[in-house]
C-alpha cells in the first residue's frame, strides 16, 4: 500500500520537475513534445502494481507515469528527456520514445494507438513461448477511435491472448472532447463488439484500478483472454507543456473539479483513515521522493550530450556493431 | 543441382528456418491454404506457427512488431504490395525505427514478405511494386530476389538477421524454375550478382526485369551489343560498388524496374552513379520502368505501361548509336 502511494508521489514529483524545467526554458528545444501525466497517476500505478518484472507494457506519448510505475530508473528517464547520452535511449528517443527491455517496457510511442497491436504481439509471443506472462497496452480515449485499437482487440480476442487493454479516458484528444470524437459514452462498451469483458473504473481511485486490473491479469494468466478496462481520469495539465490556447478548451471550474479528485490526496486520506500511514511517514515519503527526483535531475544535468556523429549509428544491427567498436 | 520453383524455394527457406529455430513463425492471410510459398507448412508445424490472420494488415504487422520485440522471429505475408499502405504505419513508424530510437534496447527481427508486380490484370489495387517507397525509409532492409536460388538464400538471411526486412517477391516469378541447393545456402545482403558479363552497356535490373533484361541481352548480342546485367538482389543495403565498377567499364547505364518512374528505384541508382562516376559516362543514364499511371485492368492498357524486353532493346540501341 505504501509502495503504491510512494510510486504515485514519485510520478507526480517527476512530472512537476519537468514542468518546472520547461517553464524555465530548459526544454525549449523540445517544442511542445513533452506530455505530462499529472492527475492520471492512479491508472499507471494501480495497473503496474499487478505486474511482474517480466510482464510487458506498451505505452503512449504520455508515458512517463507508465515507465516509472513499471520500474524504470528516474535518472535515465530524466536524462533521456533532456536529450542526454546517459538516457535510456542515448538521447535518440526523448519523452515519447523510451524503452527498457529488461523490465518489459516495450516503448512509449509517438503514434496514437500504435502500441495496442504491439501489446497484442507480445501476447502472441507469450502464447507461442508458453509462459504465464501478460502484456498491458496503455492508451487514451483518442486511440480507441483508431483502426489499430479495433484490429488489436479483435486479434487478441480471437486468439485469446493474455493482454489487458487499459484505456485512460482523460476526456480530451488534444483539444477535442470525447463527446465530439467517440460514438459511445463508455469506451469499455466497445469490448462487447469483440466478445471480451469490458469494465469502467474510477481512474482517480488507485485501488479501484488495482482491483479491476488484478482480475484481468488473473484471467489473462489463466489463458482466458483479454479484458478492456476504461479508467475515467483527467490530466491536470495541458495536452503538452507550453499549451497555448486561450481561452482554453477546458474551463477553470472543470479543472478544479477534477483536481479535487486528485488520486494521490485521495489515497493518502484513505491510508490515514485506515491508520496505514502516519503524518510522519507521509512526510518521510515526500522527502525521499523529492530527493530521488532531485538526484535524477542532477544526473541529467551533469550528463554529457550525445556525440553528433552517433546520430548515424545503429540504424541497422550490424552497422552498430562495426561503428561502436 | 536440382531445379525447383521460386515459390518452392521460399517455402524451403521458411521450412528450414522453422525447423532450425522455434522462434520463427509465419502469419498472414490464407497462409494455411496457400498453394504457393507456404504450401503444406501447416501440416508440419501446426496452426500456431502457420497462423492464418484476419484481413487486418495494420493489426497483424503491429502484432508482428510486438512479437519480434519479445523474442520471436515473425515472418508476415502481406498478399499484395498494394496492401502495404494499409499497414505502413507499423512498418515505417514502428518496425523500421524502433531499434534506432530505443538505442538497441529492443531488437526487431521481422520479415514482411510481399508478392508484388503487374502483368496479371490485377488492376489498380493488386499490381503495384512499391519498393521505392520503402527504400526511402531508414532502418528497413529490402530484398528483391529474381531467381529461386536468391529467393531461398536471401530469405534465410532475412529471417536470421536482427533487422526488419521487406522481402519483395514477384507473382510472375513464383512458377519460374532454377537451381537451388538443398539445405544451407544463405546469401549475404548487399552483394549484387552479375547475371551476365558484358562490356558495352550496364543494365541494372531488379526482380522480374532481370528475366526480361536477360532475354533482351540475347537479342542485343545478335546485333553485336554486349550488355552486362547486374541484379542488386537487395536494394537496402545496395551494392553500389559493383554498379559503379560496371559503369566505369561500359560508360553506359540503363536501370530497369517495375516500380514507377518518378522517384523510382532507378532515380536513386542514377543519382549514385551521377555522383560517383559521372566522368565515366559517355551517354545519358536511361530508365526503363513502369509508366507513371495507376495499373489499368485491360491487358492492352497494362502492357502499355509495363516495362518490357522491346523497350530495353530500343533504349540500349539508342545509347550505343
Amino acid at each position: 500500500m505504501l509502495e503504491i502511494y510512494r510510486k504515485m508521489s514519485l510520478i507526480r514529483s517527476f512530472e512537476e520537475k519537468i514542468h518546472e524545467s520547461h517553464e524555465k526554458g530548459m526544454l525549449s528545444f523540445a517544442k511542445g513534445f513533452v506530455h505530462l501525466y499529472v492527475g492520471e497517476e492512479a491508472v499507471a500505478v494501480g495497473t503496474c502494481a499487478n505486474l511482474r518484472k517480466d510482464d510487458y507494457i506498451t505505452s503512449t506519448h504520455r508515458g512517463h507515469g507508465h515507465c516509472i510505475a513499471k520500474g524504470a530508473r528516474l535518472d535515465k528517464m530524466m536524462a533521456e528527456i533532456f536529450g542526454k547520452r546517459t538516457g535510456y535511449c542515448q538521447g535518440r528517443g526523448g519523452s515519447m520514445h523510451i524503452a527498457v527491455s529488461e523490465i518489459g517496457i516495450l516503448g512509449t510511442n509517438g503514434i496514437v494507438g500504435a502500441g495496442i497491436p504491439q501489446a497484442v504481439g507480445a501476447g502472441l509471443s507469450i502464447k507461442l513461448r508458453g509462459t504465464d506472462q501478460v502484456a498491458v497496452a496503455f492508451f487514451g480515449d483518442g486511440a480507441s477511435n483508431t483502426g489499430a485499437f479495433h484490429e488489436g482487440l479483435n486479434l487478441a480476442a480471437l486468439w485469446k491472448l493474455p493482454v489487458i487493454f487499459v484505456c485512460e479516458n482523460n476526456l480530451y484528444g488534444i483539444s477535442v472532447h470525447v463527446s465530439c470524437s467517440t460514438s459511445v459514452q463508455d469506451i469499455a462498451d466497445r469490448a462487447k463488439a469483440y466478445g471480451i469483458p469490458g469494465k469502467v473504473v474510477d481512474g482517480m481511485d488507485v485501488l479501484a484500478v488495482f482491483e479491476a486490473v488484478r482480475e484481468a491479469v488473473q484471467r489473462a494468466r489463466r489463458g482466458l483472454g483479454p479484458t478492456l478496462i476504461e479508467c475515467k481520469t483527467y490530466r491536470f495539465r495541458g495536452h503538452f507543456e507550453g499549451e497555448f490556447w486561450k481561452p482554453s478548451y477546458r474551463t477553470d471550474e472543470e479543472i478544479d473539479q477534477w483536481k479535487k479528485k486528485c488520486p494521490i490526496a485521495r489515497f493518502k486520506k484513505k491510508l490515514f483513515d485506515m491508520n496505514a500511514l502516519t503524518q510522519e511517514e507521509a512526510e518521510a515519503i515526500e522527502r525521499e521522493v523529492a530527493s530521488q527526483v532531485e538526484a535524477a535531475f542532477k544526473f541529467a544535468m551533469e550528463s554529457p550530450l550525445p556525440e553528433p556523429e552517433s546520430a548515424l549509428y545503429g540504424v541497422f544491427a550490424q552497422q552498430q556493431e562495426v561503428k561502436e567498436k | 543441382m536440382r531445379e525447383i520453383t521460386y515459390a518452392q524455394a521460399i517455402r524451403e527457406a521458411l521450412r528450414e528456418e522453422m525447423l532450425r529455430d522455434k522462434s520463427v513463425f509465419v502469419m498472414g492471410e490464407d497462409v494455411r491454404m496457400s498453394i504457393w510459398a507456404t504450401d503444406g507448412l501447416v501440416k508440419e508445424f501446426g496452426e500456431e506457427r502457420v497462423r492464418d490472420t484476419p484481413i487486418s494488415e495494420l493489426g497483424v504487422v503491429g502484432c508482428a512488431v510486438g512479437a519480434a520485440m519479445t523474442g520471436m522471429r515473425p515472418v508476415v505475408e502481406i498478399m499484395f504490395d498494394d496492401l502495404l499502405p494499409v499497414c505502413s504505419e507499423q512498418i515505417v513508424n514502428q518496425a523500421a525505427r524502433t531499434r534506432y530510437m530505443f538505442a538497441r534496447n529492443i531488437k526487431l527481427p521481422i520479415v514482411i514478405r510481399v508478392p508484388g508486380g503487374g502483368g496479371v490484370s490485377g488492376a489498380g489495387h493488386h499490381s503495384s511494386s512499391l519498393e521505392a517507397w520503402f527504400m526511402h525509409v531508414p532502418g528497413l532492409k529490402l530484398a528483391i530476389p529474381a531467381t529461386p536460388y536468391d529467393a531461398k538464400g536471401l530469405l534465410k538471411t532475412a529471417i536470421r538477421g536482427d533487422d526488419p526486412v521487406l522481402f519483395k517477391e514477384h507473382k510472375l516469378l513464383y512458377g519460374t524454375k532454377g537451381p537451388v541447393p538443398e539445405g544451407e545456402c544463405s546469401i549475404p545482403f548487399g552483394e549484387a550478382e552479375i547475371r551476365k558479363d558484358g562490356g558495352d552497356v550496364t543494365i541494372v535490373a531488379t526482380s522480374l526485369m532481370v528475366v526480361k533484361a536477360l532475354k533482351a541481352a540475347e537479342k542485343l548480342a545478335e546485333e553485336g551489343i554486349d550488355a552486362e546485367i547486374i541484379d542488386p538482389r537487395t536494394l537496402v543495403p545496395l551494392d553500389e560498388s559493383k554498379i559503379i565498377d560496371s559503369v566505369k567499364k561500359t560508360g553506359k547505364l540503363v536501370v530497369c524496374h517495375e516500380s514507377w518512374r518518378r522517384c523510382g528505384v532507378g532515380s536513386e541508382i542514377a543519382s549514385i552513379v551521377a555522383e560517383k562516376a559521372l566522368e565515366y559516362l559517355d551517354a545519358p543514364i536511361k530508365r526503363v520502368t513502369t509508366k507513371d499511371a495507376p495499373f489499368p485492368y485491360s491487358p492492352t492498357l497494362e502492357e502499355y505501361i509495363l516495362p518490357n524486353e522491346a523497350e530495353i532493346i530500343k533504349t540500349v540501341r539508342e545509347l550505343i548509336r
